[in-house]
């Protein structure tokens, strides 16, 4: 017996203990905010705490997983997810007139959820490997790997997670040290390009961004969930209308409100103060990750957590900007907020990788 | 010079990736700014706008239809009133087949052709998710039936409303009129003035008569239930409560058993009468014949009916007491004796030798008198009893269109009188400046002539001359009629008086009235034009006849009524009032080819002023009116 015991302890000495605690904070919101917004079914509260418990357990195992083993898996998992990526071009399911999923027989599933991991893993172990002899070719190397999965998601088309994953792929090459000259030039040119592209573009597609861009000119349509739960929020006001107390949350106003449109219900019942709350406390997890990637004694480890740091806040941003108006809708849901198990369970796997670089301190063996 | 492969300065690196990491922490501090700032101008600063957006979505204001007033005569009998019953409703969009829907309710019970017909003529006016009545007053057997079969006919609904009754027939609709559906043009309207709000979850409104003239007293206020619901429109919960506020009744002047007797009178003939009170103005009888059954119009009528109503030669929609024009004929004498006197062109005694025709200086036409030879020496008193229209020829020459015109207007003739009813004409007084106007030709000398006996350009409404006689009853004093006596809040149970319009005051020497009303009175006198209508009359009557032509009649050429097929003959005119002392009731009639006033239109009158003042009833006449329990 004292031997499980000790065994136990070994395992969750792995968390790290602010993350865990800013990590079980959020989720408590969660659970409440869900409880709200799904009025009080048993259901889906049970649901999400099934979803939690499981996510909590892959981090734990991930705590436990030592870097130097996790990188390994970075090259056959980004092998495997850009071969079914390409599998899904060629015999993908279409749905919604987009071509995403593979259908397995038994599941259907979108590869392009493998790389989001997969591909900060796959960069982190190739700028690791090169640590010592890094120049200008690696990254040119690195650029190529991002942008195969990058360009095969967004012919899919997916524009919003080819940019979710864009996203993190240049965080990884940001902090490999890709030459300020590089990013400028690159943004300069993508700048640039923007009138060409949108000349490219077909009416619809056009008409698209725009009704993107502006909800309010399709109030029926595509801008009737973003005015929705902006008027949600705004009648939040400062300290909100109270738990399971907003009317715009419970009266059905706002679609997908326990998933991706969480924070309108939020934001409706807890006002600004909860707001800032919210945006404080991924704040923090940020700043511990970033603590964690300061310290880390490896390479990967050091691109892995500030890489998943900043991804989980580009994540939070996305959600609450569309939710709130200023960015276009896309199916990005909210961080440790949102009711769902494969992106829960995801979030939580990085933040497992993040702690098992806290409390691997050896240096990686070769 | 070291290896091939320079190793990088590990610690160099470490510092350009702390930098790298203060660059990250910078970015993710500015998107938190950015979502901050957006949520603080949400929640913040626009709070007060989005507030309002929420509570107009969640809360729905659901109307609640006030019941309408009533109306009652001035003894209380109920004329128009509301009654619940249940009809059967179809809503297009709910039905799966129209037309088989139609078919299975048709088995069920019995559908009319004209119930079909006005079903279709609604559905055409109407959208395709409102609820159209197909059968409305459904028995009861008839909702068990449809009860029990609902599940099967998706759409059809039996629903209770409350209904329009007019119970006191046909007589009564000209001065009820009717309430309809609202349509489009009401709803303009309606808009128009602001009033569209209440009228949420009204269906109904009046069309035309007091219904119409009184509808915003009649209708009430819409109450509000504010309704909290949910994104698909279920109400969830009650918020609050407006209730409705019920419509005024009105008590009305009139008195339904006098206006029974004075359609009795009218016979056979068509044409109209009214009756005033000439010290308040009350209308206590308005008759206006034929009539119709004002009932056929609350549900929307069927198009054939409508038809046939509108196309009858007989216009029964035609209210003859306010729109029908004619000339005033010899009614307008005791009126152009009274200008005589007033403007001083006459004296009471000046007489004149009545050879029986007129004619102006340096002319050969003769202008005759309708009594061959004439009716020998004519003062003013005798003008008026033997109607002699030669004394009056002279009388409006002397006078003068100019001053016959200014003189006459006094009266209000010419000119609507402000019933409280809507359409009312204004008839015609015409004078050397509206000939002008009107044809862009002079006045000639023989155009007044004719109009010193009512005839050529003066067109009169019954309602108008009775007004007038009015004057002469009451000693000048203009009226304006009402229908109208007292209004009740229901839930005040009080009646507040409706006074009567008064237009001013005309100054009359009594000596002059006097002389002219003597001269009325005569007219009912053994010798005068109308004594056989005044026979045995325990009161006094004071009246005068006239006749307004129909078709002209040559010179030369004599008016022989036998000759004539009815529909051409003469409209008979009479106007009175009674006890000739002190008047309690004006009565103006118009028989429609009634030939002349005296044998059939003071009959009339005189049928009104027996149940009036003595309470007689031609004996076989019946009327069954309940009576409201006040």
């Amino acid at each position: 017996m004292p031997r499980i015991s000790h065994w136990i302890v070994r395992r969750l000495s792995h968390l790290d203990g602010i993350l865990l605690t800013l990590v079980l904070v959020l989720l408590g919101i969660s659970l409440a905010v869900v409880a709200s917004a799904s009025g009080q079914s048993p259901a889906r509260i049970s649901g999400h705490l099934i979803n939690i418990g499981l996510a909590l357990g892959v981090m734990v195992v991930m705590a436990n997983v030592p870097p130097h083993l996790l990188s390994r898996v970075g090259p056959p998992l980004f092998v495997a997810g850009v071969v079914l990526l390409i599998g899904v071009a060629l015999f993908g399911e279409v749905r919604n007139g987009a071509r995403r999923w593979l259908n397995l027989g038994f599941v259907a599933f979108q590869p392009s959820e493998l790389l989001k991991l997969a591909l900060p893993l796959m960069l982190a172990w190739y700028f690791q490997r090169n640590e010592a002899v890094l120049r200008a070719r690696h990254f040119l190397v690195g650029g190529v790997l991002l942008l195969v999965p990058f360009l095969l998601i967004l012919r899919q088309p997916d524009l919003g997670t080819a940019m979710m994953l864009g996203a993190s792929g240049f965080y990884l090459l940001f902090f490999a040290g890709l030459p300020w000259k590089v990013i400028l030039g690159g943004a300069t040119l993508g700048a640039a390009s923007l009138p060409v592209v949108w000349g490219l573009m077909h009416d619809y597609q056009q008409r698209r961004v725009l009704t993107l861009l502006d909800p309010m000119s399709d109030p029926l349509g595509a801008g009737y969930h973003t005015i929705q739960s902006t008027i949600a929020i705004g009648s939040g006001g400062l300290f909100g209308k109270g738990w399971t107390q907003g009317t715009q949350s419970q009266l059905d106003f706002i679609p997908e409100r326990t998933t991706d449109f969480i924070f309108a219900v939020f934001g409706e019942e807890f006002g600004y103060v909860g707001a800032i709350l919210l945006v404080v406390l991924y704040l923090a997890i940020v700043a511990r990750g970033l603590v964690i990637a300061a310290r880390a004694p490896t390479l990967f480890g050091r691109l892995m957590a500030a890489t998943l740091s900043l991804n989980l806040f580009t994540y939070a941003f996305v959600n609450m900007g569309m939710v709130s108006g200023i960015l276009p809708v896309v199916g990005v849901p909210l961080p440790l907020m949102s009711y769902g198990g494969t992106a829960l369970i995801t979030l939580l796997l990085g933040v497992g990788i993040m702690m098992s670089v806290a409390t691997h301190r050896q240096l990686m063996t070769r | 010079m070291s290896l091939a492969t320079p190793l990088k300065n590990l610690d160099r690196e470490l510092a350009r990736f702390h930098g790298r990491l203060k660059v990250g922490a910078a970015f993710v501090a500015l998107l938190a700014i950015a979502l901050l700032a957006r949520a603080y101008y949400l929640q913040i600063v626009q709070h007060e706008y989005y507030i309002q957006r929420a509570e107009s979505n969640r809360i729905s204001r659901v109307p609640t239809a006030p019941n309408r007033g009533l109306i009652l005569d001035r003894n209380g009998r109920i004329l128009a009133e509301n009654y619940s019953a249940y009809t059967l409703e179809l809503t297009r969009a709910q039905t799966e087949n129209l037309e088989a829907t139609l078919a299975d309710v048709g088995k069920l019970i019995e559908i009319t052709p004209g119930q079909l017909r006005r079903f279709r003529r609604l559905l055409a006016e109407s959208h395709e998710f409102e609820t159209v009545p197909l059968k409305s007053r459904l028995t009861d057997e008839e909702v068990a039936v449809l009860a029990a079969n609902r599940y099967r006919l998706p759409g059809v609904e039996v629903k209770a409303r409350l209904f329009r009754n007019y119970q006191a027939g046909p007589g009564m609709a000209h001065v009820l009129g009717f309430i309809g559906r609202i349509n489009d043009g009401d709803l303009k309207r309606l808009r128009e003035d602001g009033r569209e709000q209440n009228y949420k979850g009204s269906a109904y409104i009046g069309k035309t008569g007091l219904e119409q003239s009184y509808e915003t007293l009649l209708h009430g206020r819409t109450g509000f239930d504010q309704m909290e619901t949910d994104a698909s429109g279920r109400a969830v919960r009650m918020l609050s409560r407006i209730p409705p506020v019920p419509g005024r009744d009105l008590r009305l002047h009139l008195d339904v058993e006098l206006q029974a007797v004075a359609e009795h009178a009218f016979g056979d003939y068509l044409g109209g009468l009214v009756a005033l009170d000439p010290n308040t103005g009350g209308v206590l009888a308005l008759v206006s014949k034929p009539g119709f059954d004002p009932n056929l119009f609350v549900d929307g009528i069927d198009p054939e009916t409508w038809k046939s109503l509108n196309e009858s030669p007989e216009r029964p929609m035609v209210n003859r007491v306010l729109r029908g024009i004619y000339p005033p004929g010899s009614t307008i004498k005791p009126f152009m004796a009274l200008a005589g006197l007033e403007l001083g062109l006459r004296k009471p005694a000046d007489s004149i030798v009545d050879p029986g025709f007129y004619s102006l200086p340096n002319s050969r036409h003769q202008f005759r008198d309708w009594k061959r030879g004439g009716h020998g020496v004519v003062d003013l008193r005798r003008s008026i009893s033997q109607s002699c229209d030669v004394y009056y020829y002279r009388l409006a020459v002397d006078m003068g269109i100019d001053r016959m015109h200014d003189t006459l207007a006094q009266f209000g003739l010419g000119e609507k009188t402000g019933i409280d009813l809507e359409g009312e004409s204004s008839g015609l007084l015409p004078s050397r400046e509206w000939k002008q106007r009107r044809f862009k030709q002079p006045w000639y000398p023989g155009e007044t002539v004719i109009a010193g006996i009512g005839q050529g350009y003066q067109l009169t409404t019954p309602l108008q001359l009775a007004t007038a006689t009015a004057m002469l009853a009451n000693g000048g004093k203009r009226i304006e009629p009402r229908l109208v006596q007292a209004v009740r809040d229901p839930l005040a149970h009080t009646w507040q008086p409706q006074p009567g319009g008064v237009r001013g005051q005309m100054a009359i020497a009594p000596a002059n009235l006097a002389v002219v009303r003597q001269g009325l009175v005569d007219v009912m006198r053994p010798g005068g034009t109308a004594s056989r209508a005044a026979a045995g009359a325990p009161y006094t009557i004071a009246g005068k006849t006239g006749t307004a032509q129909v078709v002209g009649i040559k010179q030369g050429a004599r008016y022989e009524a036998s000759r004539l097929s009815r529909q051409f003959r003469d409209h008979a005119l009479f106007i009175a009032y009674a006890p000739a002392e002190n008047p309690t009731i004006v009565v103006a009639v118009m028989v429609e080819n009634g030939g002349h006033g005296g044998s059939t239109a003071a009959p009339i009158a005189r049928a009104v002023f027996d149940y009036y003042l003595t309470g007689k009833r031609p004996g076989e006449m019946k009327l069954e009116v309940e009576s409201a329990a006040d």
